[in-house]
């Protein structure tokens, strides 16, 4: 049977991870690449680089994060984050990416999600949403609307046909961020998710407001989420990725269990 | 003995993560679509990822379909991965796509239903039949899957391992010298690159 998958996120900002990460063993703190190691070790099935700089000059750093980063663990990962056109997707996959995020990118210019799957593969085109309840309204349907910009500017777009279009334009994979619940670690919002996973038939990675397992049990079997982002649960150590996993197992979700 | 080992080179994605999976275990390689290097290698990985259509126009016109005819018959050791493991059938329902029918079979599209497509994530295996590559391999092991199709050999004697998603689907095939995983082998982790490591030993025997 399909495991549920546990993904982690590392922010990146001028080739370092920006949260501050506590691991029990002695990792380099604030380096993605022993960080992305040491993740691998602990059994997580999959992750994220999301580069929050700006400057095409810390573009070349990420690249050479990503290249070692490929070097060193061997399963899936993806990088969000600045990817503009065509060739930015080209060089982060190059250098050994799985997947590639757009988010911001793609509200600005639909076209990118349909270029992208048709040039390297739906699979690699993960399209990444930032979304916010709003009082539903006759352009905003689903009462859930599209942020852009890292969650600064609202476009007006409903969130719900939104991910239905980028689904339609051959999108592999949606990770939907709640803005609302991102940041307060006390749970995913499971309305949005399963609004948006029962519409769309490609898989969902319900994002913000992990704080404990019990949130990823919730979004699994309440909202039907097929993969579940953490971040700061696991960089303050609070929680290794076993402990999770023991506890979605106990549950009788199904994990990957780390052999 | 890990002699060298060539990836054949049709511009499918997963070359690269290929060579570093290899590399990492220390196994030579080269990624390459000369036929004297892909014939004279000790064994020979066709990995892929992308359309089958697209895949068998580009192997046709570096006329790479009678480079591989002749490493399968000559014994050499070889390995398909994903879409390599795909379109070494008859033919594939991606595209109505004829394909190199090394293997006797079709490749079909999941069933549209209540399980999402591509089938995406990790997945275990259930072992049909013993094969040196999965030498060592705890059983518990779950890989990672990246696909909307999936092979349906003719004969059960070719599956040796399948995989439960909606229906049981082969997810490990193989014939003589041939053995091809679904799954890719350079993204599943450790367990993944025991698999590759296997190979790279591996004769050609599946006895």
């Amino acid at each position: 049977m399909l495991s549920k998958r546990i993904i982690i996120c590392l922010d990146v900002r001028e080739g370092k991870t920006t949260k501050g990460v506590r691991f029990k063993r002695n990792v380099d703190i604030g380096d993605p690449v022993a960080m992305a190691k040491e993740y691998y070790e602990q059994g997580v099935d999959e992750l994220v680089f999301y580069d929050i700089t700006a400057s095409s000059d810390d573009r070349k750093i990420l690249i050479d994060v990503v290249d070692r980063v490929a070097q060193n663990i061997f399963i899936p990962f993806s990088v969000g984050g600045g990817v503009r056109d065509l060739t930015d997707m080209y060089r982060v996959l190059d250098a050994g990416a799985e997947k590639i995020s757009i988010n911001t990118a793609a509200v600005l210019n639909p076209g990118l999600i349909s270029e992208g799957a048709r040039y390297f593969g739906n699979q690699c085109i993960v399209l990444g949403m930032d979304a916010k309840g709003v009082e539903k309204s006759e352009a905003i349907p689903s009462g859930y609307e599209i942020w852009i910009n890292g969650g600064r500017t609202a476009t007006g777009i409903d969130a719900l046909a939104w991910a239905k279009e980028a689904e339609d334009r051959g999108a592999g994979e949606i990770c939907l961020n709640s803005i609302d619940a991102d940041g307060t670690n006390e749970g995913y919002e499971l309305t949005l998710t399963s609004l948006i996973s029962e519409a769309v038939s490609i898989p969902v990675i319900a994002s913000g407001g992990a704080g404990k397992p019990e949130h990823l049990r919730d979004v699994f079997v309440k909202a039907g989420a097929d993969a579940a982002l953490i971040a700061s649960m696991v960089h303050y150590g609070d929680y290794t990725v076993s402990q999770i996993k023991s506890y979605l197992s106990g549950e009788g979700i199904p994990v990957r269990e780390f052999v | 003995m890990s002699g060298m080992i060539s990836i054949i080179d049709y511009q499918a994605g997963n070359l690269r993560s290929v060579r570093r999976a290899l590399l990492h275990l220390g196994v030579p390689c080269r990624i390459t679509n000369k036929p004297l290097e892909i014939l004279s290698s000790e064994r020979v990985i066709f990995p892929g990822v992308g359309a089958a259509g697209k895949a068998m126009e580009t192997i046709q016109s570096l006329e790479l379909d009678e480079v591989i005819r002749e490493v399968v018959t000559s014994g050499t050791p070889f390995l398909g991965i994903c879409l390599g493991a795909q379109i070494i059938l008859e033919k594939s329902e991606e595209g109505d796509t004829d394909c190199l029918n090394l293997i006797p079979g079709r490749v079909r599209r999941f069933p549209g239903s209540t399980f999402k497509i591509p089938h995406m994530g990790w997945n275990t295996l259930e072992i049909k039949q013993k094969h040196p590559i999965l030498d060592g391999i705890d059983e518990k092991a779950q890989y990672y899957f990246v696909h909307s199709y999936y092979a349906e050999p003719a004969r059960d004697e070719d599956v040796i391992a399948t995989t439960e998603y909606g229906i049981q689907f082969a997810s490990i095939i193989g014939r003589d010298n041939i053995v091809a995983t679904q799954f890719h082998l350079e993204k599943s982790g450790r367990q993944g690159l025991s698999i590759l490591e296997n190979f790279s030993k591996w004769d050609g025997w599946a006895g």
